[in-house]
């Protein structure tokens, strides 16, 4: 009997830092979701209500909804994809070089990551910049906005958000490729397999659960991206065509204080994630790697 | 099996308890609480706050004088982070000011919550109060409450570049078509500059035409809101100030282009003369009302600006009042007029600042002209938030809809804001 409960024991401390942490927060966002909750019901000038899934319907029946899920989907994938090409090769370069370019490229990296989220996107937007900006005069292109085009705007988004989150993959990857043993790749070396074979044949395997993390990291984070897109393209750019599902949130929802329909946001959104995250160590799980 | 049970049921015990957390209202003392005793007060910060700082200073002693045994603490609070902060005083009575100062734009959402008090029959007792005007009281009245006191408004008018019209031969425009030719002339003999400064960002900018043509923010869709939003549009094209550079300008990037000498004529408010004279058009510009679509009239402006209130929760209402229309009151609205460039509410503190600057005169013009405000609704927030406007002026000057489809998308928008 008593050995049966000792694992229960053992995990208590963790469910209670857990719980406090994040069930409750997560069960106050989905009682807050059947809510109308605005500013007049926090601060009692009217009585809190229940209103079942208004505040869903309200969000699925708006069309820009579907509209910015759908960019902020696309973007995502277009920023994890990117992130983890950049990343994943500069962690190969980095096993490649010697000790001092290995230094200033891990410092380089490091610096990026460094740099608070605001900070940098403040400075590529000077860079960049419609008539001061200092690419514009490089190539030219004076008066040339950047951020007039849709996806021009976004690219220069997608191209920040790469910058400031490849160094937390490259050193995850790096770390990873360390950790393999020597005499595996040399076996490979010595059966005559080229580099880019090395590298999906063996690397990759044996990477998988590191690259699991860095994937699922990755999907979050982008997916979740906000300050880029808010303070690059002023919230939301020309007419909100660069809208995100997060800074949409805030503008319909927070900023506005409602916080029921904000809510309602918040709860679809980690939907999508634990969704694609149970599917994505599903198929790891399934190609035979225990995690 | 026991302790399982027993964390099941504590679990569910926890969950069934926490509500959301909603604060209760203090209820003011009757008889007016304590006339003793410390007045804590919010006013904004500002980018420049000494001489306002100063001029409050100068009240607060006049007040502690002729009240004894007060104290007054005064604290300034972020513009950006306003919000914010009166949510927070709202929600936790205990830490609230007595009187504040708060933009009107933001009124309904405030009284929504229910945490500004009636300063009504205060006003009515301030032997001043008969002296605001209609205009002023109306954009501080919510639902048939006085929530407030315009201390200060500040309205847009048209500056132009007086060296460049008289290079050019150009008139002072009297009108919405003088205006747009004499900006596309200027754009066509200067390339290099922009003949009106307009934004897709900025609102109070394109409002103007949309109430002269007769139409509102409550009625987007209408046949003279969409005349007036064309005649905006209409300047954000090649020919006067390119889409590429100016369909997503803000009003304050307006302000820099007019004040850097990039543009021949700019949509200003009277608090934009320091930044401009601290640029290159220093000395070289003039300011006249922004004009209607008929030939000499005046568009009516957005009256934007400050008011005075008392919070709901305060323990000492009657002395926050007293403290209130003091600072309100003709002597410190000249003052800070004088110190910050405030336009005043109060008619008699209007003449004194019209008889000693000639600067403020087109902008009093403006004033007595008839001035609009934004729907004085909790949804207001809400539309201004969600960027509806910007989003209206920026599909239509970008090309991305017509303006029957962009009015009609706002207007539901407001529609359905508006209605919560």
């Amino acid at each position: 009997m008593k050995q049966r409960f000792t694992p229960l024991w053992l995990l208590l401390p963790a469910a209670v830092v857990l719980g406090g942490l994040f069930l409750y927060p997560m069960y106050q966002l989905g009682l807050i979701s059947v809510l109308d909750f605005r500013q007049a019901q926090v601060s009692g000038g009217q009585p809190t209500r229940f209103v079942g899934l208004d505040n869903y319907v309200q969000l699925f029946t708006d069309p820009q909804f579907w509209s910015v899920l759908l960019a902020t989907v696309g973007f995502a994938a277009a920023c994890v994809v990117a992130t983890l090409a950049v990343g994943a090769g500069l962690a190969v370069l980095l096993t490649r070089i010697s000790r001092v370019p290995r230094l200033l490229l891990s410092l380089a990296a490091m610096a990026a990551w460094a740099v608070p989220a605001v900070s940098g996107s403040t400075v590529w937007l000077f860079l960049f910049d419609t008539d001061l900006g200092f690419v514009n005069q490089l190539l030219g292109t004076e008066g040339f906005n950047w951020m007039y085009d849709r996806y021009s705007a976004f690219a220069l988004v997608g191209a920040v958000v790469v910058w400031s989150s490849f160094p937390f993959v490259m050193v995850t990857l790096y770390a990873g490729i360390e950790a393999i043993s020597r005499s595996v790749l040399e076996a490979a070396a010595l059966d005559g397999a080229s580099t880019w074979r090395t590298f999906w044949q063996i690397m990759v395997p044996m990477l998988r659960p590191v690259l699991a993390v860095v994937v699922i990291q990755s999907i979050i984070w982008d997916f979740k991206i906000f300050t880029q897109i808010y303070v690059m393209t002023r919230g939301g750019g020309l007419a909100g065509q660069n809208l995100t599902l997060n800074v949409y949130a805030y503008q319909q929802a927070f900023a506005s204080s409602e916080y029921g329909l904000g809510s309602a946001i918040g709860v679809v959104m980690m939907l999508i994630l634990l969704a694609v995250t149970v599917l994505y160590l599903r198929t790891l799980r399934r190609s035979g790697e225990p995690l | 099996m026991k302790l399982r049970l027993a964390t099941a049921a504590a679990l569910a015990l926890t969950l069934t308890a926490c509500a959301p957390s909603t604060s209760t209202p203090r209820t003011a003392p009757s008889d007016g609480g304590a006339r003793t005793g410390t007045l804590k007060v919010w006013l904004f910060d500002e980018p420049n706050r000494a001489p306002k700082e100063k001029v409050v200073n100068e009240a607060v002693a006049e007040f502690t004088a002729a009240h004894q045994d007060t104290k007054v603490d005064i604290a300034y609070i972020a513009v950006d982070t306003r919000s914010e902060r009166f949510k927070g005083a709202f929600n936790d009575p205990a830490s609230a000011p007595d009187v504040v100062e708060y933009g009107n734009t933001d009124l309904p959402e405030y009284a929504a919550a229910g945490g500004l008090a009636d300063v009504g029959p205060a006003v009515t007792a301030w032997s001043e109060g008969a002296d605001l005007s209609p205009d002023a009281k109306s954009s501080a009245t919510y639902e048939g409450t006085l929530l407030g006191v315009p201390w200060y408004v500040g309205v847009r008018a048209l500056y132009y570049r007086t060296d460049i019209f008289q290079e050019l031969g150009l008139k002072v425009p009297t009108s919405i078509a003088e205006l747009t030719t004499a900006a596309r002339t200027v754009r066509a003999k200067k390339p290099e500059l922009f003949g009106v400064a307009v934004g897709g960002k900025y609102t109070y900018a394109a409002m103007p035409f949309v109430w002269d043509a007769g139409g509102d923010i409550t009625s987007l869709n209408s046949a003279q809101s969409r005349a007036g939003l064309k005649a905006y549009t209409d300047l954000i094209a090649d020919n006067n100030c390119p889409p590429q550079q100016c369909a997503d300008l803000t009003g304050g990037k307006t302000v820099d282009l007019f004040a850097s000498g990039k543009a021949a004529m700019g949509i200003l408010g009277n608090f934009n003369r320091a930044a401009v004279d601290a640029g290159a058009a220093k000395g070289k510009y003039a300011v006249v009302p922004l004009p209607g679509s008929k030939p000499g009239s005046i568009a009516p402006a957005f009256a934007g600006g400050n008011n005075l209130g008392i919070m709901k929760n305060s323990q000492r209402p009657a002395l926050a009042a007293d403290f209130l229309t003091l600072l309100a009151g003709k002597k410190y609205q000249s003052e800070m007029y004088d110190a910050m460039g405030n336009l005043p509410t109060l008619k008699s503190a209007s003449a004194v600042v019209a008889a000693k600057d000639k600067f403020v005169e087109p902008f009093i013009t403006t004033i007595s002209n008839g001035t609009k405000f934004v729907p004085l609704d909790p949804g207001w927030g809400k539309i201004d938030a969600s960027a509806v406007l910007p989003t209206m002026i920026e599909k239509v000057a970008t090309g991305k809809s017509t303006v029957e489809q962009a009015t009609d998308e706002a207007a539901k928008q407001v529609d359905a804001a508006l209605t919560k």
